[in-house]
């Protein structure tokens, strides 16, 4: 336990000195601020229509502003822009490292290849929690600024709601993040993994999504995979935001439980995998 | 316990064979070596030779195929063997981005150890001063040192450095043998691959002798290089031939003409090498002046490294650096 805590006070150090993490977090919170707020409050104020659906009346687009609705735009972001960040966070954290020569520093240096692989999701995946954080302050800075000049009262969401809603986000970021990481184990480098990955979460699912409405099979496999399943969680979440729903990436194809269950399959293969495949390679 | 104390690492028909089928390559051909404690052994070869594979199974860091190496009486790689042995292999591989000294705080907090051990270690190799500086902005040099500071935190029992003077300039490589020899006198045990043949002969107890995978040859470094010779220069050559001959035997002289410095023969006097202890030179002496021959020079000769290196890992038919011994009467 000793090992995996060093591990992970190493590497929390290196990624808080790391410009490409601090890149990301920044891209992360702009872009979840544009699509989560700002677009919408802009639509709102010139009563324009909403940037993902241009059925929603601008009643629709105010509810979606208000504290009320801070759980379904926390978390709408996610399967799309937020889990491909991540991702692409977690396959520089570990692909980076072979091009570095640093794993190999790293396994010389006294704990087992197992504690320092444990140590890193340890240190990333408070990272995870921190960005959740951030995202989390910040939104509910803005709508509360939105309720506050133009609603008459501030009702906020309720905390069991604010914490479901963060858990399914956790959840989503995390299993990108391990699936980046993942892939930058396999593929020894970043570029690869990160090429790999961005393709598989933004350009496949959807594609393979859009055959499936033709053929049972390719449905029923969709139905399985990785993007589907934080897509539905997420969906679960913003289930009465409609705004939300229309987000790319946000889907109703698997229920709430179901989706965090598989989820939840993907984190454990993930991780174990990646502990496997760390423990048992020759570092050349 | 496999081992004797003494012994800090033995590896047992160490093999390793990369690929499968025809296109398979062996990078490291049962090896067996033993590193006792307190020693610095030198690991000696040309490039590709197997070293750097060797010191890698050593570590850990990769698996052999067959054979077993055991490091301070433990399987090699273990966490309870790595915590106490520090490496440099192949390179020094830090994050680009983090300082010199950020680097060596990553790699402390791994051991477990405070910050200090960090800038200790940074005093030690003398980057105290470019210690905030990014690691990518190192010089090779720079960066060699860093990896030495790395492996030396936290008085590791055994050090593992790969080539360490590689990149260095010559004040830098007289530092880090400097460096080596004060941490040898500290009592760790170190273990040092090298193609610079000097480097070894200088700082090295013992040493092994690798080629195309194979350990040629482990021993003292004054064992490998043999007995000494001694050198006789004398005239007239035929007389001095004479005497060499009847005194060393007929297989014990050889001939290699007269000495040259940069710009040619320094004379016409003819040089003979004679394989002789040391304390047979007072012999030849006497019995060249009894013959009446004329003594120019008598000499202990010692070989270098590099021509018993050169002998051995140089097929037999080419051509050995030293001259063949041809006595032409």
């Amino acid at each position: 336990m000793n090992a995996i805590l060093n591990s992970a006070r190493a590497e929390l150090l290196r990624l808080r000195k790391w410009p490409a993490v601090w890149v990301t977090l920044v891209a992360w919170l702009l872009l979840a601020s544009l699509f989560g707020y700002v677009f919408n409050y802009v639509a709102y104020k010139t009563g324009g229509s909403n940037f993902a659906s241009e059925e929603l009346g601008n009643a629709q687009i105010f509810a979606a502003l208000l504290p009320e609705n801070l759980p379904a735009v926390l978390v709408q972001g996610m399967p799309m822009f937020g889990g491909a960040l991540m991702m692409v966070l977690g396959a520089i954290a570990a692909g980076n490292g072979y091009a570095y020569g640093s794993w190999k520093t790293v396994y010389t240096q006294g704990p087992s290849r197992s504690a320092v692989t444990a140590g890193s999701l340890l240190a990333l995946t408070l990272f995870v929690l921190g960005v959740l954080l951030a995202t989390l302050a910040l939104f509910a800075t803005y709508t509360g600024l939105i309720a506050a000049t133009e609603a008459n009262t501030i009702v906020w969401p309720a905390f069991s709601e604010v914490a479901k809603s963060f858990g399914a986000g956790f959840l989503v970021l995390e299993m990108w993040m391990l699936a980046g990481y993942f892939l930058g184990t396999v593929a020894r480098g970043p570029a690869l993994s990160v090429g790999l990955g961005l393709v598989w979460t933004l350009v496949l699912e959807m594609l393979l999504r859009g055959v499936g409405g033709l053929l049972g099979p390719v449905e029923t496999f969709t139905q399985v995979l990785p993007g589907t399943a934080a897509g539905s969680l997420v969906g679960a979440i913003a289930s009465g935001d409609p705004s939300a729903m229309d987000t790319p990436g946000v889907l109703n194809v698997l229920s709430g439980p179901t989706a965090a269950v598989s989820v939840g399959i993907y984190l454990v293969v993930l991780a174990l995998g990646t502990m496997l495949l760390i423990r048992r390679r020759d570092v050349a | 316990m496999t081992n004797s104390g003494d012994v800090v690492v033995a590896t047992d028909r160490l093999t390793k064979r990369y690929g499968k089928g025809e296109g398979t390559r062996l990078a490291v051909d049962a090896v067996s070596l033993t590193v006792r404690r307190g020693e610095v052994y030198g690991f000696l070869g040309p490039n590709g030779a197997g070293k750097t594979t060797t010191l890698r199974m050593v570590l850990g860091l990769i698996r052999p195929t067959s054979g077993t190496a055991t490091v301070l009486g433990r399987p090699a790689g273990g966490p309870e063997v790595t915590e106490r042995v520090g490496a440099l292999i192949e390179g020094p591989g830090f994050y680009p981005y983090l300082s010199g000294r950020d680097n060596l705080r990553v790699m402390a907090r791994y051991r477990g150890l405070s910050s200090d051990a960090a800038e200790i270690a940074l005093e030690r190799v003398d980057l105290a001063k470019r210690g905030n500086d990014k690691f990518r902005s190192y010089s090779l040099g720079m960066k060699q040192r860093l990896g030495v500071a790395s492996a030396l935190m936290g008085d590791p029992e055994l050090i593992v450095l790969d080539e360490p003077t590689n990149g260095l300039d010559p004040a830098g490589m007289q530092d880090m043998r400097r460096l080596i020899v004060s941490l040898a006198e500290s009592g760790t045990t170190i273990v040092l691959s090298s193609h610079l043949l000097a480097e070894v002969q200088e700082i090295c107890d013992r040493v092994g002798v690798i080629n195309g995978g194979r350990l040629l040859r482990e021993s003292t470094v004054t064992e490998l290089r043999g007995g000494t010779l001694l050198r006789v220069r004398a005239t007239p050559p035929d007389k001095a031939l004479a005497v060499a001959m009847r005194i060393a035997g007929d297989d014990g002289v050889r001939r290699i003409g007269p000495v040259e410095n940069g710009r040619g023969p320094v004379d016409d006097v003819e040089t003979l090498v004679l394989s002789l202890p040391p304390a047979m030179a007072p012999e030849v002496a006497r019995v060249l002046i009894a013959e009446g021959a004329d003594i120019h020079e008598i000499a202990l000769l010692e070989r270098s490294l590099e021509e018993v290196f050169f002998e051995m890992t140089t097929p037999v038919a080419a051509t050995p650096t030293v001259p063949a011994s041809v006595p032409n009467l």
